[in-house]
């Protein structure tokens, strides 16, 4: 078991340019299935050993798939998540960066009542070890094992991953969740599949300033999480009123500083990391007998 | 993207959105004439720049003739004004709006912006108009009022009758409100804008609502659609590495320490900010050098790093995903090279082909210190900071 994606997965790649070939053929290599894609010119052709469609539907109807990762540009990426949802999918994972938020703002409450559903926006994906790669992560990193990972952020899920797997200490799925403002799948969404999840029995969550959703993430551990959580949060010593990188991280009205978000996660029991080189090392002593499972 | 109190309320204007009458000028004989043809008994002369404020900093003055705008507008224009946003060093003011007075019978606050945890537009109203409105939110709540709004249904007009009762506005002035609001909301999303906010929102003796003041930002992921907000950019109003980062398709933030970094991804970049502070050092700015980084790139964020003569130390921190280490090396050799960096080089790579890179650092012959973990490069980068300042 893991959550979101496994070996049975049927995945199809909207947007099937250059980066959405190069992530696909690395996520066959995995040992991804990679179905279908979709590419409004490419319809008929055949990427990479690939078959494209025009349409989501078209693709779902002829190979089955399940899961969709997006590639598309960000004027037409809001659509193509509807699209996927309409087609009838159970996952979207969307990689694009840079989705006005109003277009994300609307599709998200036309989301709402869909069985589907969406990771990201502006997210490197998921990965379940061993077994299923969506989106851009170096799934080299990874190893199975009972450790659940959610982050808002790319590279620094990877620097966390990489220290759990050094000690030994395997992951049953990495999610990043994305760092607009507003995303498809939230902390509290994330934390609620891990608990529910039998093979993971611990959590890693990676927030940073910006919103609330690390607030909210954790009253819910607090009521509803018997799984232990640890967290680090990015931005501890950011400027107010500055976009640091992402859309979503930046304190604007005195909200979404580092040290507020500390403050609610201990309140809640979460012991955070205050270094950024001690993610895994915080888990390994506060949970003790995760590692070489 | 933030645009000058001037181009907002021409923005305002365009939209129903009513504003006092008013004009800009640059030079204080401009100003003299602004206020004549406004003929108004008072008008206020505010300085222009992007900053709240103004008024405390001695940017906000009324002129009761021509002749006392245009001695006014002489003080403004060319000062350094110096307010709790615009940091110590202060912005240089270039143009000054004259703008006609009005009697004032109550101030009113009126907001749009995104509410990221409702994940809809939110119309925040409150009758406390002119004071900070986060000192209201946390002394007194009760009299903030958040009507949330459906981006796909739009603004009810029951919603803006909450909001008018809100205010205290009735009868002629809660008509007036209908289409005040109803231009902002308008205003807000077909401009994507990411807050629209009126502090005063007045009402007159004569019972009209005027918006006093004006801010209004926008979405910078939307500007590809929006060819006419993206001429009111000032690029005068920005820091200028942020502005030649922003060219050349890097994030970058001037902080006041003396590390300069160089990280792929904004996650792990903020990450590296406070390695470095829990290691006892001080970073001097966050660059997140994109997912897409190239031996190009690697070389325009050195230049952009070395730009800071505050810095003492350079930070790369890669974890090569899609990015591969050997050619973020590459770069990183020839960028020393070329630029003839004459700072301690701090290299920590991880991640894609991180070995080859790491042997290709090594091979340069050039003296950077590598690291092979986090915290490794935090100390070392801290450590060669405090031995080039000695």
């Amino acid at each position: 078991m893991a959550i979101l994606c496994d070996k049975g997965t049927r995945l199809l790649v909207q947007g099937l340019g250059r980066m959405g070939q190069f992530h696909a053929r690395l996520s066959r290599e995995y040992g991804t299935q990679v179905v279908a894609g979709v590419h409004p010119d490419k319809g008929g052709q055949v990427v990479d050993g690939i078959p494209v469609f025009e349409t989501v539907r078209d693709a779902v109807a002829a190979t089955g798939a399940d899961a969709s990762v997006i590639f598309v540009p960000p004027p037409g990426a809001a659509d193509a998540i509807l699209e996927a949802a309409d087609a009838g999918l159970r996952l979207a994972v969307c990689i694009t960066e840079g989705i006005p938020v109003l277009d994300m703002a609307r599709a998200k409450a036309e989301l709402r009542g869909s069985p589907m559903r969406l990771v990201g926006p502006n997210c490197p994906g998921v990965v379940t070890p061993g077994q299923c790669r969506i989106g851009i992560m170096p799934a080299q990193i990874t190893r199975p094992g009972p450790v659940g990972v959610v982050s808002r952020s790319g590279t620094l899920t990877y620097e966390a991953v990489d220290q759990l797997s050094r000690l030994g200490i395997g992951q049953s799925t990495c999610l990043g969740i994305g760092g607009d403002p507003v995303v498809g799948t939230t902390f509290v969404d994330a934390l609620r599949l891990f608990q529910d999840d039998p093979q993971t029995e611990a959590v890693v969550m990676i927030g940073e300033i910006g919103g609330s959703a690390e607030e909210t993430a954790a009253e819910f551990v607090q009521q509803h999480m018997t799984k232990p959580v640890v967290a680090f949060i990015a931005g501890q010593n950011a400027p107010p009123g500055k976009r640091m990188g992402h859309a979503g991280a930046i304190i604007s009205g005195g909200k979404g500083r580092a040290a507020d978000k500390i403050a609610a996660l201990e309140a809640a029991g979460v012991p955070v990391s205050r270094s950024p080189a001690d993610i895994g090392e915080t888990l390994a002593k506060h949970v003790p007998g995760l590692a070489s499972r | 993207m933030n645009v000058h109190e001037y181009q907002a309320k021409a923005l305002f204007r365009s939209f129903g959105v009513a504003v006092p009458e008013g004009r800009l000028a640059t030079t204080p004989a401009e100003a003299e004439q602004a206020a004549r043809a406004l003929a108004a008994p008072v008008v206020v002369v505010k300085a222009q720049v992007h900053a709240g404020g103004r008024g405390k900093a001695g940017g906000v003055k009324l002129a009761k003739s021509p002749a006392e705008a245009k001695q006014l507008a002489s003080e403004i224009l060319g000062m350094t004004l110096v307010s709790h946003q615009t940091g110590p060093e202060g912005k240089l003011v270039r143009r000054v709006y004259v703008e006609a007075g009005c009697e004032i019978a109550r101030e009113l606050y009126l907001a749009i912006l995104l509410d990221r945890a409702a994940e809809k537009l939110a119309v925040i109203a409150s009758t406390e108009g002119g004071m900070d409105i986060e000192e209201v939110a946390a002394r007194t709540p009760e009299k903030l009022l958040t009507v949330h709004v459906d981006p796909n249904a739009g603004l009810h007009s029951f919603q803006v009758r909450r909001v008018a009762a809100a205010l205290g506005l009735a009868g002629e002035s809660a008509r007036r409100l209908d289409a005040f609001l109803g231009g902002l909301y308008r205003l807000f999303v077909e401009t994507d804008a990411s807050l629209v906010e009126i502090n005063p929102l007045v009402v007159t003796k004569a019972g009209e609502l005027l918006a006093l003041d004006g801010k209004l930002n926008f979405d910078d992921n939307a500007l590809y659609r929006h060819a006419d907000v993206r001429e009111l950019r000032d690029p005068d109003e920005e820091d200028p590495r942020e502005r030649a980062a922003k060219e050349i398709d890097l994030a970058y933030v001037g902080l006041d320490g003396d590390i300069g970094c160089m990280v792929n991804g904004a996650g792990l970049a903020m990450a590296t900010l406070d390695m470095i502070q829990v290691c006892g050092g001080r970073p001097a700015n966050f660059l997140d050098a994109g997912g897409g980084a190239d031996q190009e790139k690697v070389k325009e964020a050195f230049k952009l790093i070395l730009r800071d003569e505050k810095v003492r130390a350079i930070l790369v921190n890669i974890f090569g995903g899609i990015v591969r280490c050997d050619l973020i090396a590459e770069g990183v050799v020839a960028a020393a090279q070329e630029l003839g960096v004459r700072v301690p080089l701090v290299v920590r790579l991880q991640g894609t082909h991180a070995a080859e890179g790491r042997s290709i650092l090594a091979g340069s012959g050039l003296d950077i210190t590598p690291a092979e973990t986090l915290r490794e490069a935090g100390e070392r980068a801290v450590a060669a900071a405090r031995g080039a300042g000695a």
